[in-house]
């Protein structure tokens, strides 16, 4: 950006603003998470400083590790729709194929073993995601339609498993339940498994080829098409990726809720929609970032938690949850000119 | 000449399909006869009003995730109100309700310019909790008349009044704007949005109006839903999926300008049959989840291999 910059400097204040905003998209949303959480302090005085003595310091921690802990699932779901829409699609398979893996890998474990149940369990993720790539990538059906369609299959297919295996019992591998509400100096054990996680995604999208590929197929496809790239197999490997990300965060929030049921999941779906959006992910393809999206989650979290706080009756939380994620990507959208 | 032709084709195709899963329910249960169509007819209300409403937005360009929301506040409006008022004012009031639900919907897409499935997205979460702020909890009660209204038949045997009702109130609210410049506009913006505009149709109006048509049969599709089980419920139910399935089932292309809502209202229907048809050959019900979500998948993939890509934007 630097050839611009004597351009900007003669322009006026506000709009030299919105230029850096749109420039960093980060930045206003960092601030707007500081201003959260800062009210939230006014709030309830001591939930986040950790300096105020005695009982108070340890709240605090238990409160951000929590906060972080239970972000982690959601930033790992948002994930799959940074990088699905990244080329223009959507993945509303994420939270059934999350409820499937937990449920098999749950299911499986005292039969099989922890290991064989794990990979079962992404296997089937892969295999959610494989149907969708093919659905989406080969046939060109429209990405909505066929997560959507897949969706309701693996539904059908979990309730008739569960028929199966209802006699099975369940069992909780036991370094899920670490990774899941362990902690290591007041933060999650869940931090093992998604800084890593998203160290990949961010390389995996800025600096591979791959990842170029989902920028150049968001921003014309027809453009990259003619360019060489074999679209179909890019589609059939970002929707299998999808699939084994959304198990994974699966197995995680087993570890969590330690608790089998046909829709743990599914209620992180929409708000993960929701995150990536936040984050300044275009649903149109061609932009976005993986590191908006966790923002976007954490953003989600500490508005969840502000609305618990409140004592409101559920209603009114279920609509100002709704009208906060409106208003901030309506903001967003006026800010940084961009949609 | 062959774009009107493919359109019709598949609405015929449709059609003649029903009919056929008709015979076979025929076949499989032989005692399957009036009340059996006047069962499915009723079931299908809510359904095939959702399904309405998706179309028009969906041939609008657009597309909203809270139909089935919008449909569990006008339900639990329905019984409140219905409960103190008198049943015609109560009705009116639903009405404008939903259209108005819708309008806000599409005002704020327009307003925001933030893109329509995030804005609906929100709005899912925003009239979700309207409604349980109406009504904590299931209650409240509908009028007799309006339970009767959809149950049994209309004139000679065969015609259950729940169809004639779904007819009635598409054909009545959506020929005429159809015929207008409304229904033209509609088409246009759906089609290509720039060339629309550039030709002198007030493309924010006319995705308001659309947006606002869609709420109106959501609170037709919420008042069946009062009716049918006789209290208001606040949570939504699994209409959403539903009304896309059968939206793109009917023939309407996600992305916007083609498409009618014959179609659509039909699909709701075969979708409905075919549930019966496996209830009756008594297949386990979530196998029937496989069975719908493998059709819907399997249909809109030939459709897209017939149209050869067309159906991408």
């Amino acid at each position: 950006m630097s050839t611009t910059e004597p351009d900007q400097l003669s322009k006026p204040l506000p709009q030299q603003l919105g230029r850096y905003l749109r420039d960093n998209p980060m930045v206003p949303l960092v601030i707007f998470l500081i201003l959260l959480v800062a009210s939230l302090e006014l709030m309830r005085p001591g939930i986040v400083t950790p300096f105020r003595a005695g009982r108070e310091g340890l709240i605090s921690t238990f409160w951000l590790g929590n906060l972080i802990k239970f972000a982690i699932p959601l930033a790992m779901l948002a994930a799959c729709q940074v990088l699905t829409m990244l080329t223009a699609g959507i993945d509303l398979s994420v939270g059934i194929t999350a409820t499937v893996a937990a449920f098999v890998c749950a299911t499986l474990s005292s039969v099989w073993g922890v290991t064989p149940a794990v990979f079962v369990a992404l296997f089937c993720g892969l295999t959610v995601g494989l149907v969708n790539g093919f659905g989406v990538g080969v046939v060109r059906v429209h990405p909505l339609i066929m997560t959507l369609g897949t969706g309701l299959i693996a539904t059908g297919c979990l309730q008739v498993y569960q028929r199966l295996v209802i006699n099975a019992g369940s069992e909780i591998p036991a370094f899920l339940a670490w990774l899941g509400t362990g902690r290591t100096f007041g933060m999650p054990n869940g931090l093992y498994v998604f800084i890593p996680f998203a160290v990949f995604i961010i390389w995996l999208m800025r600096s591979t080829g791959f990842g170029r590929l989902l920028f150049a197929l968001g921003s014309n496809e027809r453009a990259a098409k003619l360019s060489g790239v074999r679209a179909w197999q890019v589609y059939l490997a970002l929707y299998a990726l999808s699939g084994l990300i959304a198990a994974l965060a699966g197995l995680l929030y087993l570890g969590m809720i330690r608790q089998t049921s046909l829709s743990l999941a599914n209620p992180l779906l929409l708000p993960s929609v929701a995150a990536a959006v936040i984050g300044g992910t275009s649903i149109f393809g061609g932009r976005g970032s993986f590191t908006g999206a966790i923002i976007g989650a954490l953003i989600l979290r500490v508005i969840d938690t502000m609305l618990t706080l409140l004592q409101m009756p559920e209603g009114a939380r279920t609509a100002l949850f709704g009208g906060i994620i409106l208003a901030v990507t309506a903001l967003y959208v006026r800010i940084t000119g961009t949609r | 000449m062959t774009v009107h032709l493919r359109k019709y084709a598949w609405v015929c195709g449709l059609a003649v399909l029903f009919c056929a899963l008709l015979i076979v329910t025929r076949l499989i249960q032989p005692s399957f006869g009036a009340s059996g169509l006047e069962s499915l007819a009723r079931a299908a209300l809510p359904f095939a009003f959702a399904a309405a409403g998706m179309a028009v937005v969906v041939i609008v360009g657009g597309i909203d995730l809270s139909v089935a929301s919008m449909m569990a506040v006008c339900a639990v409006t329905a019984a409140v109100l219905m409960e103190s008022m008198a049943g015609v004012p109560a009705l009116v009031a639903v009405l404008a309700l939903g259209l108005g639900m819708g309008a806000i919907n599409g005002a704020l897409i327009v307003l925001t310019r933030v893109p329509d499935i995030v804005v609906t997205l929100a709005m899912l979460f925003v009239w979700e909790g309207l409604a349980l702020l109406i009504l904590p909890t299931p209650g409240g009660a509908t009028a007799d008349w309006l339970q009767q209204a959809i149950r049994g038949f209309v004139l000679i045997e065969w015609l259950p009044k729940a169809l004639v009702i779904t007819v009635a109130c598409a054909v009545l609210v959506w020929l005429p704007i159809r015929r207008n410049k409304l229904g033209l506009s509609i088409y246009a913006v759906g089609s290509d949005e720039r060339a629309a505009f550039r030709s002198g149709v007030a493309v924010g109006r006319t995705k308001i109006a659309a947006y606002g048509l869609c709420g109106l049969f959501c609170a037709f599709g919420g008042l069946s839903l009062a009716a049918l089980t006789g209290i208001g419920e606040p949570v939504p139910g699994p209409y959403l999926l539903a009304s896309v399935a059968a939206v793109v089932l009917g023939g309407c292309v996600l992305g916007g300008g083609k498409g009618g809502l014959l179609g659509p209202i039909i699909a709701v229907f075969i979708l409905r049959i075919i549930r019966t048809i496996l209830t009756l050959m008594a297949v386990d019900p979530n196998v029937t989840t496989i069975v719908e979500g493998t059709i819907m998948v399997g249909v809109v993939m030939l459709g897209t291999a017939l149209t050869l890509g067309g159906a991408r934007r």
